[in-house]
């Protein structure tokens, strides 16, 4: 038998089923995102460990020039070392036929008998070679699919020099390559660079390798640090060019993995909480006033007998029942989400398997909150009921006192008819309940700004990048640093109008115990086609007694212009250098550190030297150019400007950026529940008033003003705060999405504003009209008879 | 009280056949049943019955607030029954005052301001100030709702419903919610109006007492009229036995 006060409830729910839904929708996009982004943060994490551990990545790596296979042996043998294991690798560039540019490709060995011990890939399509082929290979998975190749397909192949025509066998992927740029760019292009094993007797060969290798893959003992190791190594291997080893965290793909998992972590910090703040806060302003509404009936059910306790009971199971549904909703929602965003970022890591794991804390925080701030509403109003007497609700209710108001419309009383005296003595009566209803709608217009501006801010990181900065053509990269006549001679080639050199050297940047793995990149003093920016987007010129770091490099490191910092340079003669910072560039990709580059060359010992160059060219001679480029021998990469836009814009679409849409979509959907939610109240609080003016002989319009211009007022005093407090959230929200790899660029537009104020314009609107229909359907004689 | 002939006036309301019907099926209620009834212009009419009987259905069609199911009802020379909504607006804008018996008053304007919101919008109004001292309450024109006593409520409705002057005021219990003495205070009112300014007024109330102040009175049962008693000698409202 369900007691008399639990059917009440039912019904009161179905009742007020659409705001009771709205309340719910809000909530539950709160604990959504919530519930999505801990997710996938937790399964990507724990993937790529799980990814790892099965494929026995190594924790340190120690690239060599040769040395012999003896030598890895006294690596081996330290304490700190579980396993280890020594490979070949070496640069190969792989021709896709006329009128194609070549593309930059690295191969690595596999062990002459079965799979590698460290490093091991992992085999989607095909076979592994041939214990004793020499031109069978393993094709990086991601490239083959870019690319439409297949096993039983063959490349045709420049290895040290030689031509090969290779056949694949099988199709891999690797936990060391789960994100591939070519060496020297920033973003990740599957098309644009491959990754291709070997059996090691066959590559041994074809780099003079024998009973030689030139990288050393390490595990560590459990409980140790690299560091120590990587010291060790060094030591040890510096008489056969040890060019630093680095540790697993040191790794490009690993980095950039990371960076973007520590970018979507702090997204998952910082924005599902905003969003379910303003959730919670909605909550409760709704909730209070759906108990103030019931004022009378609490009032009656003490006078029938039933104690203060059993009525706010009775009440919040009200309040409660609508957070909770939107909150079970919420993570049920949020956990398919997550599962559909990892998928998602499974295709764009190319993982071969998903780690589904689900944070309990994300539910408890979720539902705590949602919680809370429904009992916090309803207690708030509950508390005040109860303390009216049962005869007090038994008598007509008392008019609201308007006495002790401050009378605003008063003051204009000559100016203002009576409907617009009704509507502004109720805002200025009520004034918490108006502010209720304006930081409300300003915070759902706030989201809706603050996630355009971050939509917008990844466009403008486009158009700095490739039309203020990269004003380039293509980069060509030399295999080794070539002097000034190289570049001349690529000045003289058919179709090539300007040419500007640079200079790229591995170096690591340390300021105390801050330190940074990175390149130095050296340009001419007033780089013209590929620009350095301030913080205001104008050109900046490099300093020839300085180096210039980029805004995130100079957090890293804990400095600013003036203050000095140590070089050291891993190429060449490894000067280390004490510079001074001398500017803080804006960069959008990355955290490079730049030098003039005569300046670079004189620290280095080898003046006037280039190690690639940017190119400006004749669209109309473009073939002819990439055939005469094809055939430089010392030309390795050659990457265009318009592949490397459209592979950010890839990047930014698919990988973490792609969260702004979810969360452009949400923002919309909480400020449309805001305003409708404010719209809706007003009604039921005043649908007697309203149909008082209909039976008086005003018109449904005339009586529609005194509701809608309500709406009116709080809608358009949201809008100026909405945009304060816009600024402010973009300031957090981008904060949140920046990483490392790149800084969303923020810049406040008229036009996204004027957008996200037409977007509550319209929630308006709408709300209106759905409350313009409720208008007209009001049955004058019931809402007459009946009391407040 | 006797039924005795005498001169009709012209009629205000002619009600033919009105039936009203809630619902449909097994479960509709017939709170109207073919209802006829001639109303003169210019009287007191006390609609008395017991709850149910159809006296607050008759007075919400006759008032254009809710609809026939069949029947007419001619509003003078206008036929009521076939108006569209907005020209029931009008008719009630320009010649129906209402009164309820919780007042309905909108809290957030004083006394003065709720007689101004009908004189804002009426064709031919009178000023606020003498609707309101017509209930005797002009120095309490600046009190908001909230400041009066319920009587006092009821007479500001009374003011605001006559002040644009209209044709005839429908008051559906305006005395239900108020002690004897209020309520005696309330209905003088009524019957100054009626008298002062020749407006008809429609009382419906299940308060037989009441039935002595009108100059006729319709009884109802089960949603017809069972009764109509001419009163040729009214009484004043301070004569009424409570």
């Amino acid at each position: 038998m369900v007691a008399p006060l639990d059917r009440k409830l039912v019904r009161d729910l179905w009742r007020i089923k659409g705001q009771a839904a709205a309340i719910a929708l809000v909530i539950g996009l709160g604990v959504l995102m919530q519930v999505m982004m801990t997710g996938l943060v937790g399964t990507l994490d724990e993937t790529r460990r799980a990814y790892y551990d099965r494929y026995r990545l190594a924790d340190v790596f120690v690239p060599v020039t040769r040395a012999p296979e003896r030598v890895a042996a006294r690596l081996a043998d330290d304490r700190r070392v579980a396993a280890a294991t020594t490979r070949i690798k070496g640069q190969a560039l792989i021709d896709p036929g006329e009128g194609a540019l070549p593309i930059r490709a690295q191969t690595l060995s596999l062990p002459d008998e079965g799979m590698p011990r460290l490093n091991d890939i992992y085999l989607a399509e095909g076979r592994l070679p041939r214990t004793a082929s020499a031109d069978e290979i393993v094709l990086l998975a991601g490239f083959a699919r870019a690319r439409g190749l297949s096993p039983g397909d063959s490349l045709d192949v420049t290895m040290n020099g030689a031509r090969h025509r290779l056949r694949i066998v099988g199709l891999a992927r690797a936990p060391e390559f789960l994100y591939t740029t070519a060496p020297g760019e920033m973003v990740p292009d599957d098309a644009r660079f491959a990754v291709f094993w070997m059996r090691r007797a066959a590559l041994a060969a074809a780099y003079d390798m024998r009973g030689a290798f030139n990288e050393v893959l390490l595990t560590l003992e459990r409980g140790e640090t690299p560091q120590a190791l990587i010291d060790t190594a060094d030591r040890l291997l510096a008489p056969y060019g040890a060019a630093g080893a680095y540790a697993l965290d040191d790794l490009p793909s690993n980095r950039f993995v990371s960076e973007e998992i520590r970018g979507l972590k702090s997204s998952a910090g910082t924005v599902p909480p905003i969003f379910l703040g303003i959730a919670a806060f909605l909550l409760y302003i709704v909730t209070a006033r759906i108990v103030q509404a019931e004022r009378e009936q609490i009032g009656l059910l003490k006078a029938f007998g039933y104690s203060g306790v059993e009525v706010g009971w009775h009440y919040l199971k009200l309040v409660v029942l609508i957070a909770l549904s939107g909150a079970v909703a919420g993570s049920v929602a949020g956990i398919w989400a997550g599962h559909a965003m990892a998928v998602f970022y499974q295709t764009y890591f190319k993982f071969p398997f998903l780690v589904f794991t689900l944070d309990p804390v994300s539910f408890v925080v979720g539902f705590t909150i949602s919680m809370l701030a429904a009992t916090a509403g309803g207690l708030a109003v509950v508390r005040h009921v109860l303390t009216l007497t049962p005869a007090v609700a038994m008598r007509p209710p008392a008019p609201p006192d308007y006495s002790r108001t401050f009378d605003l419309a008063g003051a204009f009383r000559r100016w203002l008819d009576q409907p617009s005296r009704m509507v502004l003595r109720r805002l200025s009566r009520y004034p918490g309940r108006m502010l209720g209803s304006v930081v409300g709608i300003a915070a759902g217009m706030a989201l809706s700004a603050s996630t355009l501006t971050v939509v917008s801010g990844f466009n403008t990181a486009v158009d700095l990048s490739f039309n203020v900065m990269n004003r380039s053509d293509m980069t060509v990269s030399f295999t080794h640093p070539l002097p000034r006549k190289a570049l001349l001679e690529l000045g003289r080639m058919e179709g090539v109008l300007r040419t500007e050199p640079m200079r790229v050297v591995p170096a690591i940047l340390r300021n105390g115990t801050r330190s940074y793995r990175g390149t130095i990149e050296g340009r001419p003093r007033a780089p013209a086609l590929n620009r350095i920016i301030d913080a205001r987007h104008q050109p900046l010129e490099l300093r020839r007694d300085g180096i210039t770091l980029a805004e995130p490099l100079a957090d890293i490191l804990g400095v600013a212009p003036g203050d000095m910092l140590s070089v050291e340079v891993r190429e060449g003669r490894r000067p280390v250098l004490r510079l001074p910072v001398a500017a803080v560039a804006q960069t959008l990709l990355g955290a490079p550190a730049f030098m003039e580059i005569g300046a670079l060359g004189r620290a280095l010992n080898e003046p006037e030297r280039a190690s690639g160059a940017l190119l400006t060219i004749d669209s109309a001679a473009r073939e002819t150019l990439y055939q005469q480029l094809k055939d430089m021998p010392a030309v390795i990469g050659v990457s265009r400007k318009a592949d490397a836009r459209a592979a950010l814009v890839e990047l930014m679409n698919t990988g973490p950026g792609s969260v702004r849409y979810v969360m452009l979509l949400v923002a919309a959907i909480i400020t449309f529940g805001i305003v409708y939610n404010a719209a809706r109240i007003a009604f039921a609080e005043r649908s007697r008033d309203l149909a008082s003016l209909r039976v008086m002989g005003f018109t449904r319009a005339e009586a529609g003003f005194v509701l809608l211009g309500e709406l009116a007022i709080v809608t358009l005093l949201a809008i100026p705060l909405g945009i304060g407090l816009g600024y402010g959230l973009t300031w957090a929200i981008v904060e949140g999405f920046s990483t490392d790899l790149y800084q969303i660029p923020v810049v406040f537009r008229a036009s996204n504003y004027g957008a996200a104020i037409l977007a509550v314009v319209i929630a308006a609107v709408v709300s209106a009209g759905m409350v313009w229909r409720n208008l007209t359907q009001l049955d004058l004689v019931t809402a007459l008879k009946t009391r407040e | 009280m006797q039924n005795k002939d005498r001169p009709t006036p012209a009629p205000i309301f002619t009600v033919s056949s009105l039936s009203k019907v809630y619902g449909t099926g097994p479960a509709a209620v017939h709170a109207l049943r073919g209802l006829d009834l001639t109303l003169p212009e210019g009287e007191l009419v006390v609609l008395l019955g017991p709850s149910g009987s159809g006296k607050s259905t008759l007075l919400n069609i006759i008032g254009g607030l809710d609809r026939a199911s069949s029947g007419r009802v001619m509003f003078k020379d206008r036929d009521l029954t076939a108006m569209t909504e907005a020209q029931l607006t009008r008719y009630r804008r320009d010649h129906v005052g209402f009164v309820f018996q919780f007042y309905n008053l909108m809290p957030s304007l004083t006394a003065y301001e709720n007689v101004e919101l009908v004189t804002e919008i009426a064709a031919d109004p009178m000023a606020p100030d003498e609707a309101l001292a017509l209930v005797g309450l002009e120095q309490r024109s600046h009190h908001y709702p909230s400041e009066l006593s319920g009587g006092e409520q009821q007479r500001v409705a009374i003011a605001r419903a006559v002040a644009k002057q209209p044709t005839v005021l429908f008051c559906d219990e305006p005395t239900g919610a108020l002690d004897s003495t209020t309520g005696r205070a309330v209905l003088k009112v009524l019957s100054d109006v009626n008298k002062r300014l020749g407006t008809t007024v429609l009382i419906v109330t299940h308060a037989a007492a009441t039935a002595a102040m009108a100059d006729r009175v319709i009884h109802f049962a089960d949603g017809d009229i069972r009764e109509i008693v001419h009163n040729d000698a009214p009484l004043g409202a301070a004569e009424i036995e409570w």
